[in-house]
């Protein structure tokens, strides 16, 4: 069983829905990764989502464009996310890691390179914004021969049919985008979102994440209740924004304690 | 008939091309393409088109004998196709049109679009006023600064322009802002993609639009010269005004079809925007896959051309695709090179160029030179340069 696999399965058995904080790998600073990693894990992080810095983030709002910028000031690329990885790992053996990125950079050095580092690393899964499944069939074929999980968005325009599709293709969890729009953009529908979530479940026994718009404690706990995985991504991103060297490390674990705290108790 | 048969059914030319877009726009990208399969042939709405083309446009745009010009050169003979003079004097409207009577079919009431010199914006504005629908252009707020006679057009057309501030701040970051607003307001937008780039359809369906540029050409060259031209020359940022001279060409034999990219300071320099002329390396960005300019973590590298137009890191796919299959040549001109085939074009002819297609006049010359005089070489001249003459005061030290 995958680390996902095993992280989903034991929340499953104590009745707990996962946290999945998302940060930008290399923001504010590289030096600050690795020990922000930790102190999700610290203080509730059931699996991180680790942003993969790029040039052109189409799919983001503002919030997670600007941390890819201050990531790119320090030169910050897939090399440099791996090897952050790679320290985590060295006092970390059990939490998933995610990547969170575009193609380009992945094709930049091929999937079949890509997959080989990734796995040296120890990542446990890879969503490709801009890597429909229509057009990756090679790239999941190289992440699944070495136990990666390709992760999937879905999203309120995706019809049944092509659900259908996405789920054939991906595994460890799949990731509904509760909103049309960017990342960071405003006002979650959650009547609209649980039924849809009922739906993809109809379709597929992957856990289900669900992210975007999830931007404090009552939206958390009310995700919560009706998925396995709630991914807090731009609010997350805007604490850090908002900190400085000092009340960094901090401010997120005040954050994810109240985060914790609430999908605990959905 | 033609033989030429591109892309496949979802999007691909060869390796090139594709759908490389996040989920939420997989159902619009879908929706658009079904209805562009349903009117793409349709007699009535290519009737409205080629009504708009004709009376909105000024269409067919003359084929222009450069004699004075050839003289001078003392080679090859030089045809300028004259898409100067359409009306908001570029190529660019060809498309525009094209796509909002679409977006009007689909009963999509707002329009977007991205813009670099801000041609494509103002074809936008232009169409959108006359049809009725909201506009919003996207524009990196380096080229609001660059270009301000043309973003005052766009408000004085109605279309409210939002300078974009994130990334480089030019055109490839227009676009980015252009795909945000299209995924969050997908249910009432469309997306007027302003060149042969981004994702399925776009690279095919801009160029069909744009493709009247060789379908005329093909024709009037026949009624001028008595035979089609041995070059046809275009210049390529996104390469729309290329590909739709080009396509109608693709399949007539002994046609040599010559892209022309922007080399800015020289290739050697690192500064330009010619990923094919450069080799750069094959990635994805803007929902396409195709060459484009990069470092070696696959970050997008920051172009320089003294024409906003060509200041792009990609190039459409189907150019890539010519390339590769070796039926058109690509080939870079600097900005210097460029601005020498500026000047005297307005100085031999009496038509003052954009400076995009000043790339394609400085390399048509350059050829000529080399050919005989009863050969052709047909320049698309691709739009005007009344737009320019900011810059080319400013690298003159000219305060206008």
């Amino acid at each position: 069983m995958s680390r996902i696999q095993t992280t989903f399965a034991t929340l499953k058995q104590q009745g707990k829905t996962a946290l999945i904080p998302y940060i930008t790998a290399g923001d504010p600073h590289p030096k600050h990764t690795v020990n922000l990693m930790h102190t999700l894990v610290k203080n509730g992080a059931d699996m991180i989502e680790l942003g993969v810095p790029f040039s052109d983030p189409m799919a983001d709002g503002p919030v997670i464009q600007r941390a890819s910028e201050r990531a790119l000031v320090h030169k910050v690329g897939l090399t440099a996310v791996l090897d952050m990885v790679k320290e985590f790992r060295q006092t970390n053996q059990t939490t998933p890691i995610v990547l969170m990125g575009y193609a380009n950079p992945i094709e930049a050095i091929g999937p079949t390179v890509f997959a080989d580092r990734a796995k040296a690393a120890d990542v446990d899964g890879v969503i490709t914004v801009d890597y429909p499944p229509e057009e990756c069939g090679e790239f999941v074929k190289e992440l699944r021969a070495r136990d990666i999980d390709p992760v999937f968005l879905l999203s309120p325009t995706t019809e049944p049919k092509r659900v259908e599709l996405i789920v054939n293709q991906a595994s460890g969890f799949v990731y509904y985008v509760s909103l049309k729009g960017v990342t960071g953009a405003a006002n979650l529908d959650i009547v609209e979102v649980s039924a849809r979530v009922a739906s993809i479940r109809q379709q597929t026994n992957l856990p289900v994440g669900v992210g975007f718009g999830i931007r404090d404690a009552a939206t958390a706990k009310a995700t919560a209740a009706i998925a396995d995985a709630v991914v807090v991504g731009s609010r997350m991103v805007q604490e850090i924004e908002a900190s400085n060297d000092d009340n960094l490390l901090e401010n997120v674990a005040a954050l994810m304690k109240e985060l914790k705290t609430a999908v605990d108790a959905a | 008939m033609q033989l030429y048969d591109m892309p496949d059914a979802r999007g691909h030319f060869g390796q090139f091309g594709g759908t490389f877009v996040a989920e939420t726009l997989v159902e619009a990208l879908d929706e658009l393409r079904v209805m562009y399969e349903k009117y793409r042939h349709d007699p009535e709405f290519l009737a409205e088109y080629a009504y708009d083309l004709k009376h909105f446009v000024g269409r067919p745009s003359p084929i222009y004998h450069a004699k004075r010009l050839s003289d001078q050169i003392g080679g090859a003979q030089i045809f300028l196709k004259r898409e100067d003079l359409n009306h908001t004097g570029a190529h660019k409207i060809n498309n525009t049109i094209g796509q909002a009577l679409l977006a009007k079919r689909m009963g999509k009431p707002r329009v977007i679009a991205e813009t670099g010199a801000g041609q494509h914006g103002v074809a936008t504005a232009t169409i959108a006023a006359r049809l009725g629908l909201e506009c919003v252009v996207y524009m990196g707020s380096e080229d609001v600064k660059r270009q301000a006679p043309n973003v005052f057009r766009m408000k004085l057309l109605g279309a409210t322009v939002v300078p974009v501030e994130s990334g480089s701040k030019t055109l490839k970051d227009a676009l980015n802002e252009a795909m945000r607003d299209w995924v969050t307001n997908v249910h009432n937008t469309f997306y007027i993609i302003g060149t042969v780039a981004g994702p399925h359809p776009y690279p095919m369906m801009v160029r069909d639009f744009q493709a009247v540029i060789g379908v005329e050409a093909k024709e009037q060259m026949m009624e001028m010269a008595g035979r089609q031209p041995d070059a046809v020359v275009a210049c390529v940022g996104g390469g729309s005004n290329a590909m739709g001279i080009f396509y109608p060409y693709i399949d007539v034999p002994n046609v040599r079809l010559i892209g022309v990219e922007a080399a800015g300071h020289g290739i050697e320099t690192g500064m330009h925007a010619a990923p094919l002329t450069a080799n750069s390396p094959v990635g994805v960005l803007h929902g396409n896959r195709t060459y484009l300019m990069q470092d070696a973590d696959g970050q997008i590298i920051e172009t320089h051309s003294v024409s906003a137009g060509l200041d792009y890191p990609g190039v459409g796919p189907e150019h890539a695709w010519l390339k590769d299959i070796k039926r058109a040549e690509y080939v870079a001109i600097t900005d210097d090179e460029a601005m020498s085939a500026f000047h005297n074009l307005c100085r031999t002819e009496g038509i003052i160029p954009a400076l995009e297609s000043s790339h394609a006049l400085a390399h048509a010359q350059k050829m000529a030179k080399t050919m005989s005089k009863d050969q052709i070489v047909l320049v698309n001249l691709s739009g005007r340069g009344d737009k320019d003459i900011n810059t080319v005061a400013k690298l003159a030290n000219i305060t206008l």
